[in-house]
């Protein structure tokens, strides 16, 4: 396009002619080369600012008033509300089981994806079948999961702490110790997630170039370089978006822990609530919806933090470009030191 | 939700497809039909929660009016009907037609009486105990819902245990030695005592949190001040919590409706539970193919009611009078009769309470126990009806953490604990 245009908008000719008067067709065609574009993507950004940026938005209004859950909104009252929150060592704990649990079931399950990942793409007899096998838990409800783990970890009539009896280790408090809860309740999002996880890799993994492997066995490469060498820096921007949702997803846990016994509060000590817990305690049941908004808003913070983290992380993940690119980086900056020497 | 949006476009279609005038009419029809039940086709929803036994009842009550078509959306337990409820109502939308409510959270829907329906009307004037009609009319004397239910709290006991431990077994010497040295709490725990010295190591009841809830129905206002409505402890509360924690010897550690509760009526985990008449119920279910279940006409510290429900007709409904209708036919005396049959809900209606077929009734599960005459003995020692604020919830859950960390974490010591319990109250307020 820009070759195209270019002579015609230097050509001497066009401007001896005498002023065209440009019809509305043409202004109108004019509009649709540059507005339409934006108007094609825009139904996303319309439903996001409804579903997404309102509420957001809405949430800060509502963190910086006292508001109640049946009332309606009360006073102005600034950051009071955040200040009554980052006050209550409820919060606290809330925070610490959230990042608790959420490393407990992000790292085992990513790492756990990309070898179940790396399994399917093997010539498999029967690959459909492993592969849809591998969703299967996705598809049972998180609060079926729950239920069923909860009868698996129940503390003195439960599955596992009979195995662990029969092989002569004491019972586990799974629900009375911090973190045996923490390892049950990353147990359920595993069993749901990784498999979700591993289809997605699946899929990115499939997208490599089979030559590149080819190559590699022809220098003699063994399977497990190959998949450091080649798979991994391949599957980087996959990972990246994995490990960013399922970030989100991590910190944001609500069904397994509130599923995880009868109250659904967490725990007497708190052992297991989560940061969204904590939200839903202090607008439902103690009907502060100005508070709530206030940790949502904490929430989003945090998640926002995390985000950048893991994002700064996932691409430090050697890849070859990436090299290259560090490489022209340090080039220019030495350049840049000898001209500001000069 | 959905249907009324469906309603609704149908109803704007039909203004635009007709003419102005058309619609006038309709929308006066509509105001007729209302006031008047007659053949026009409504759908009445209802939402319960646990077990209301009213599944044969809505069959029943669609037969009698074959233009009303009944949906039923039960809530598995009445806290997650409570969530759905506090939504709903703060949204403007989305309550049933007919929506139970427990006892508990009469507070809030006193304190949004305008969004309920007055049901106040000469077929129901005398229908219920005094007490349980207070809890549901507001002080200009509205009558904001029909009760359903009480909750009168009598002592279910394993006579097999009992024996065992070589105390008596049989329900009239069982309730006659409870009631010795004035049949208070601390003859409950001597009792408890006996039992356990000699049951090889049997525990007595299922939690201390369970028995706490029993003596926390006999306070008059445990969490909060009845005029102010704020936060004011109880100094009784904390004397019940030090007697709980005091005779955790007594505990089987189980937190209540938790899996190992759930378990341990299989494998003979406690002897005693205290029991109001919903609950038999839920020790019958969980204790299939038990035998020696037994229940005593007698109640530590005199009378007792756990929990009760109601029915309200919000003001989001769109048929107030078929729903109230629906409503007063559910609570009649009759059906709140075989709602009792089929999962114990006592009634919480005089006439059914004094009925023969209530006095008649027997338990084969609890040794045939005559469940109607000891229930209607129960519900007529309540002389205590607790005050419950608006923070009454979550003060009660805090309190229950406070003893389960003793008695089933058993990670925390009394004294701790408790200051734990305060410091939760006082973020409460």
């Amino acid at each position: 396009m820009a070759t195209q245009l270019a002579p015609t908008r230097g050509a001497a000719p066009s401007r001896q002619r005498p002023p065209r008067k440009i019809g509305f067709r043409q202004t109108l065609g004019r509009w649709d080369v540059k507005v339409s574009p934006y108007l094609y993507i825009s139904p996303f950004f319309i439903l996001f600012a409804i579903v997404g940026l309102f509420p957001l938005l809405y949430t800060g209004y509502v963190s910086v008033h006292e508001w109640s859950l049946l009332g309606g909104k009360g006073d102005y009252v600034g950051f009071e509300n955040f200040s009554f929150v980052l006050g209550q060592p409820n919060f606290w704990t809330g925070l610490r089981n959230t990042l608790s649990i959420f490393l407990l079931s992000s790292v085992p399950q990513v790492i756990a994806a990309l070898i179940i990942a790396a399994m399917l793409d093997a010539n498999l007899r029967a690959k459909t079948f492993w592969r849809m096998g591998v969703l299967l838990p996705y598809v049972v409800a998180p609060v079926a999961v729950a239920l069923v783990f909860s009868k698996m970890f129940a503390d003195e009539s439960g599955m596992i702490n009979a195995v662990l009896g029969n092989l002569g280790i004491d019972p586990i408090g799974w629900h009375k110790d911090v973190l045996p809860s923490h390892i049950a309740i990353a147990s359920m999002v595993n069993f749901r997630w990784t498999g979700y996880n591993a289809l997605i890799f699946l899929a990115a993994m499939q997208a490599i170039p089979r030559d590149l492997y080819e190559a590699a066995t022809l220098d003699g490469a063994s399977r497990v370089r190959q998949f450091f060498a080649i798979t991994i820096p391949m599957l980087r921007p996959t990972m990246i978006f994995v490990i960013i949702t399922s970030t989100i997803g991590g910190l944001q846990i609500y069904d397994e822990p509130r599923m995880y016994d009868q109250l659904g509060q967490g725990g007497n000590s708190r052992q297991w609530m989560t940061i969204t817990l904590y939200l839903y305690e202090l607008g439902w049941r103690q009907r502060d919806l100005g508070r709530a908004a206030a940790v949502a808003w904490l929430l989003f913070l945090l998640i926002i933090i995390f985000a950048i983290l893991n994002f700064a992380i996932t691409r430090r993940i050697s890849s070859a470009d990436d090299m290259t690119r560090t490489a022209k980086k340090a080039r220019k900056a030495i350049k840049a030191r000898e001209r500001s020497a000069r | 939700m959905r249907k009324t949006t469906r309603k609704m476009w149908a109803a704007a279609a039909g203004v635009t497809g007709i003419a102005l005038v058309a619609t006038a009419c309709s929308g006066s029809d509509a105001g007729d039909d209302s006031s008047a039940p007659s053949d026009e086709k409504i759908t009445l929803t209802i939402s319960t929660f646990n077990e209301f036994g009213y599944d044969d009842l809505l069959d029943e009550y669609m037969q009698l009016n074959p233009n009303i078509t009944i949906e039923h959306n039960k809530f598995a337990t009445s806290n997650e009907a409570r969530d759905q409820f506090s939504t709903a109502l703060a949204a403007g939308s989305g309550l049933a037609d007919v929506v139970a409510v427990e006892v508990d959270w009469m507070p809030e829907i006193k304190q949004y009486a305008d969004q309920f329906n007055d049901l106040t009307s000469d077929s129901v004037t005398g229908r219920w105990n005094d007490w349980t009609t207070k809890q549901a009319t507001t002080e200009d004397g509205v009558l904001l819902a029909y009760p359903t239910d009480i909750g009168p709290e009598a002592i279910a006991y394993r006579a097999d245990l009992f024996a065992a431990a070589g105390l008596p077994s049989d329900r009239e010497s069982v309730k006659a030695l409870f009631e010795e040295n004035g049949g208070d709490w601390d003859q409950f725990f001597k009792v408890g005592q006996d039992f356990v010295a000699a049951s090889n190591g049997v525990p007595f009841f299922d939690g201390a949190d369970a028995v706490g809830q029993g003596m926390l129905n006999q306070l008059d206002a445990p969490f909060e001040n009845p005029d102010t409505g704020e936060i004011a402890l109880d100094p009784q509360v904390q004397e019940i919590y030090n007697t709980l924690l005091e005779n955790t010897n007594l505990s089987s550690h189980k937190a209540q409706w938790g899996e190992d509760w759930v378990n341990a009526f299989q494998n003979n985990g406690f002897a005693v539970m205290l029991a109001p008449s919903w609950m038999l119920g839920v020790i019958e279910g969980n204790a299939a193919g038990v035998t020696g279940w037994d229940i005593a006409d007698t109640f530590p510290g005199g009378g007792g009611n756990w929990g009760g429900s109601f029915l309200t007709v919000p003001t989001q409904s769109e048929h107030p009078e078929e729903a109230k209708a629906f409503a007063d036919w559910l609570t009649a005396p009759e059906q709140q009769l075989k709602a009792f049959a089929t999962t114990g809900n006592f009634p919480s209606q005089v006439e059914a309470q004094a009925s023969t077929e209530l006095a008649g009734m027997t338990n084969e599960f609890f040794n045939n126990a005559p469940t109607g005459e000891i229930f209607k003995t129960r519900s007529e020692a309540i002389s205590v009806i607790p005050f419950k604020g608006e923070n009454y919830f979550a003060v009660r859950d805090a309190l229950s953490q406070a003893i389960n960390r003793v008695d089933v974490d058993q990670t925390d010591d009394a004294a701790t604990s408790w200051a734990t319990f305060e410091e939760a109250v006082k973020a409460i307020g």
